[in-house]
């Protein structure tokens, strides 16, 4: 067993709300200037440039990249071979939160209560999904998710006999329905099989896979790049004003499913696609 | 978005008037924020025939909940939030004499019919592009419902805020005719 201080996970997460909400991954950027070049329309490419400048000051004044600095979504793994000492592992990751928050200058956007709305002043408590792996690390990803996209996402219980096409029609209905609401260009996580929550789950893990980056078997990677063409060609365009750059990418992530069920989910990601991993 | 058209608060109906869709703004002056539950209370206060906290004759009311400021600063990452949100509240705040709102997203057929019936107009900000925006942000204060925190309406003062006319007061909505304009079949 190695030991691994409450201290420590503390550090790390509130290191990375900061960042995560600061410094936007290359991935994204690089992919705003490849599809700047694409794009037809004046205005779309105006708001590619303030995307693309909008990130630069960001970094270099440490500033949120948006005002939304979102709720922070944690994924942990924890290695089997972990032993974590010096405290509670659920207060140690809500301390975090609560102190990159607050030494960052974030906007603390939780309401304690969802129908008695009165804000926790802190952002605590994160949303926390843990998975036990082998090894003795601890990696920590912080994935801070603005209200605006996370409201244009939606989880639909198929029948099995909608199939590959029902599938794909739902995202692109879904993507379609969301117009300029969830900030496009968009970044589009899908989830497939699985239950009701596993499948919104994997609609989650799948906006923190790199832009660009296929799904590793050829059938999803083919259906990445054909949703992607279609919610291209929807017409909807950077901040729902019209242009080609609608999304920026499509990303599916598939479980086993239940001989009666095909669930799936889109998860929406705006263009502020945030997340930053460290491993202790 | 090359020839900005320059516009100063507040607005009269003849300004408003000008505002075509798709017409980039650079926008200077005073501008109020303002969101969801700042909304609730304003319309709540008219309903009961009480005045309200802020004068909103020709004004713009900014849609944006600001991330805390650094010490210094004039203003934390400043960027739109969805505008439908406001959808129930606006048309009443417009008959006010609102002249104007900024957010992203489209804005329901009532505030349509606002807009045209009271000479308004509705920009899109670009959403996410917060740090960029707040460099037009000279000053903030906060003058209402402080204990909303980042939903407190404050009063800012703008220079060169950029925007687009997203729905005018003539019908036009960019988010129609925008996509209708590149949408494949």
């Amino acid at each position: 067993m190695r030991d691994v201080h409450v201290n420590e996970i503390v550090k790390t997460v509130a290191d990375l709300c900061i960042a995560a909400n600061y410094q936007l991954d290359e991935d994204v950027i690089e992919s705003f200037k490849r599809f700047r070049e694409k794009e037809e329309s004046p205005t779309a490419r105006a708001i590619l440039d303030q995307l693309i400048e909008n990130a630069a000051i960001a970094r270099e004044g440490q500033f949120p990249m948006c005002q939304d600095t979102g709720f922070a979504v944690l994924f942990v793994e924890i290695g089997q071979d972990v032993h974590i000492v010096g405290g509670d592992l659920w207060a140690a990751l809500n301390e975090g939160v609560r102190k990159g928050y607050g030494e960052g200058y974030l906007r603390k956007s939780i309401v304690g209560d969802p129908l008695r709305r009165v804000n926790t002043k802190d952002n605590t408590p994160p949303v926390v999904w843990t998975e036990i792996v082998p090894g003795d690390k601890i990696t920590i990803t912080v994935a801070p998710k603005g209200g605006g996209s996370e409201n244009m996402s939606e989880v639909r219980m198929l029948r099995p006999a909608d199939g590959l096409e029902g599938v794909k029609n739902f995202v692109v209905d879904r993507v379609s329905r969301s117009g300029g609401n969830p900030c496009p260009p968009v970044i589009v996580g899908v989830g497939i099989g699985g239950t009701f929550e596993k499948c919104a789950w994997l609609a989650k893990k799948a906006l923190l896979r790199p832009i660009g980056q296929r799904h590793p078997d050829p059938f999803y990677a083919d259906m990445e790049v054909e949703l992607l063409e279609r919610i291209n060609k929807l017409g909807i365009g950077p901040q729902g004003l019209g242009g080609r750059t609608t999304a920026l990418d499509v990303h599916v992530e598939v479980y086993p499913c239940h001989i009666a069920s095909l669930p799936a989910a889109v998860n929406t990601q705006c263009h502020a696609a945030r997340h930053k991993t460290a491993v202790i | 978005m090359a020839d900005a058209i320059r516009i100063t608060t507040p607005l009269t109906d003849e300004q408003v008037e000008k505002l075509r869709v798709g017409d980039s703004v650079l926008i200077t002056g005073v501008i109020y924020t303002g969101r969801d539950a700042a909304h609730k209370r304003l319309v709540d206060l008219l309903a009961e025939g009480k005045p309200l906290p802020i004068d909103v004759k020709g004004q713009l009311i900014y849609y944006v909940g600001p991330s805390p400021a650094r010490p210094g600063m004039p203003i934390g990452s400043a960027g739109p939030t969805t505008s439908y949100r406001m959808d129930p509240y606006a048309p009443t705040l417009i008959r006010q004499g609102l002249k104007g709102m900024i957010g992203k997203g489209e804005m329901g057929p009532e505030v349509a019919e606002a807009l045209r019936t009271h000479k308004a107009v509705y920009f899109a900000a670009v959403g996410g592009a917060a740090a960029l925006i707040a460099k037009s942000i000279l000053k903030s204060e906060v003058v209402a419902y402080e204990d909303l925190g980042a939903e407190a309406i404050q009063r800012l003062e703008v220079r060169d805020f950029p925007a687009i006319v997203a729905q005018d007061c003539h019908g036009g909505n960019i988010y129609k005719e925008g996509r209708a304009k590149y949408e494949v079949k």
